[in-house]
């Protein structure tokens, strides 16, 4: 059934932290890796090794600058992934009711046998996170690693998503949203977590934190009231003011002695 | 978005097709025997012709059968099964018409409100993608409606009324469009809100996740052809009600409609060419490519 839950029992997701990814690209390996090797159409490649390689990923990192106005610019690497959003556009738009929203987890699924590869969700995903797989022909997504959370074959620090349990600076983190008290919840709280594009009215569950403001260098700046003060000194004396008067002197030199 | 040739064929041929069976339906003409037998054809070959050629695009066609499930919730699966309920009623219809030599109103009108529904459901698949601003407003369904009624017009040879009905459907096309060039600003959607990192300062896409391209990049990032998009749209325009005025407006003679309906039929492939070509996706601006 493609209608949406009206509410799910629990809201699994992630918490990516932008101040701590360090652009690594760890969890794009990890999630490819594991989701090849296990749950439903293993991640096709095509021309892997060839001219112009190019393959089906379910987590990419993009970098952005930012460019503050009175501060150094700054680089945020921008892991992105499936947000399981609660109004999920994808869910709906399925004609066949292969694209389904979990009701006990909220996890948004892609049953690959009934995928006819129409491509419908991956248009109405304003996030790019669904992807038709050229070898397979179904449409692919972040599954949040259903097969390793529940997995009571795996040790149980292993028990969560692989791009999670790879990322080497903490910069993902995985729990459920709705309860206030996990760790998600109250990361989101702390850190002021965003939605991305919310005018699209998908209520993303992933939520990302934003980079702290940086600390920089105060040592060289000026004092605001500089302009204030009495000048100390207006012409340059010693062998630096001579030799500023000697090449104004020179033919060639600027008709306003030098001073800009 | 990507402008696949599949889907292209599909929305143009099949809503010139239902366009025609509308018409049939409501009477226009209420021919019967060997007459009725040619209008029945031609607008089975268009519509049946185009929704063969939307499978293509369909990485498991094998599978389509089970899209007709979901008529709750998608405007696709809703097409499906409006576009097989128009064939049938119409299939009775002309049955009726072409062997009985008898007109049966009653069903020509329920397939005729079937057909056009069909190309209603088609342009709602558009339409609801909120994702590309261009198409998620009201003049994406008034475009697809009015040409495929002018359309119908034209090819079922109503000419007195084809002429006005060609000029409301241009002037709808041309709304779509000079809405359609503001929709992505006016959607407020922007890099900012994408990443959320706006407040910080201006943000500018620094390095894309892969050197090479991918499925993202190459089904909603097209930007091929844009550069002659504006002498496309004028080509469009000319040939999908320009010279098919002009043409119906010279004199009523079968070789003179003939040139109208091919004129106005690549017309429509080319304007519809453009509906995907110029789509943007909001996905093109975590690539910075918007």
């Amino acid at each position: 059934m493609t209608t949406l839950p009206t509410s799910t029992a629990k809201k699994l997701g992630l918490v990516i932290d932008l101040d701590t990814c360090v652009g690594c690209h760890a969890c794009v390996i990890s999630c490819k890796g594991w989701n090849t090797e296990n749950y439903g159409a293993p991640l096709s490649d095509q021309d892997p090794y060839g001219a112009n390689p190019s393959g089906t990923f379910l987590n990419r990192v993009h970098s952005y600058e930012i460019q503050p106005k009175d501060a150094p610019a700054q680089l945020v690497h921008f892991p992105k992934s499936c947000l399981h959003c609660e109004d999920a556009p994808c869910v709906t738009v399925c004609p066949t009711g292969a694209s389904y929203k979990r009701v006990e987890d909220g996890i948004v699924l892609v049953n690959e046998q009934d995928c006819i590869g129409c491509g419908l969700c991956a248009w109405a995903c304003p996030y790019g996170a669904r992807e038709m797989d050229a070898e397979e022909k179904v449409m692919k997504k972040c599954t949040l690693c259903v097969d390793r959370i529940y997995n009571e074959n795996l040790p149980e620090r292993d028990r969560e998503p692989a791009c999670v349990r790879t990322c080497p600076s903490n910069a993902r983190h995985f729990g459920d949203f709705a309860d206030p008290d996990s760790n998600v919840s109250v990361l989101t709280r702390e850190r002021g977590g965003m939605d991305l594009m919310p005018e699209m009215g998908t209520k993303p569950v992933n939520k990302y934190l934003p980079p702290r403001p940086k600390d920089r260098d105060r040592s060289e700046d000026v004092d605001i009231l500089a302009p204030f003060l009495e000048p100390i000194a207006t012409e340059t004396t010693g062998f630096l003011g001579w030799l500023d008067k000697a090449l104004d002197a020179m033919p060639g030199a600027s008709k306003n002695g030098g001073k800009s | 978005m990507h402008p696949a040739p599949s889907v292209i064929l599909f929305s143009t041929l099949s809503g010139l097709g239902f366009g025609l069976l509308a018409f049939l339906g409501f009477g226009m003409p209420s021919a019967t025997g060997f007459v009725s037998f040619v209008f029945f054809t031609i607008a089975y070959l268009l519509a049946v012709g185009g929704l063969i050629a939307s499978t293509f695009h369909l990485g498991h066609p094998e599978r389509a059968l089970k899209a007709f499930k979901q008529w709750r919730s998608s405007w696709l699966s809703r097409e499906g099964i409006c576009a097989v309920a128009a064939l049938l009623v119409m299939g009775i219809y002309a049955i009726g018409a072409i062997f009985m030599g008898q007109i049966w109103t009653p069903i020509g009108i329920i397939g005729a409100i079937l057909s056009i529904g069909t190309v209603f459901t088609t342009s709602m698949i558009y339409t609801q993608i909120k994702t590309v601003p261009r198409w998620h407003n009201v003049t994406t369904p008034i475009m697809f409606l009015t040409i495929c009624i002018a359309g119908g017009a034209l090819l079922s040879g109503e000419v007195a009324i084809a002429i006005p009905l060609l000029a409301i459907a241009g002037i709808a096309q041309i709304a779509h469009w000079v809405l359609g060039d503001k929709a992505l600003k006016n959607s407020g959607t922007t890099l900012a809100t994408a990443t959320g990192l706006g407040a910080r300062g201006d943000v500018r896409a620094f390095e894309p996740p892969h050197t090479g391209t991918n499925y993202l990049l190459k089904e909603f990032v097209h930007v091929i052809g844009r550069k002659h998009a504006a002498k496309l749209r004028i080509l469009a325009i000319v040939l999908m009600v320009g010279l098919p005025l002009v043409l119906l407006m010279m004199s009523h003679s079968h070789v003179l409609a003939a040139f109208a309906v091919l004129s106005h039929l690549v017309g429509v492939f080319a304007a519809r060419w453009l509906f995907f070509a110029e789509a943007e996706h909001v996905v093109g601006l975590y690539y910075g490519k918007r």
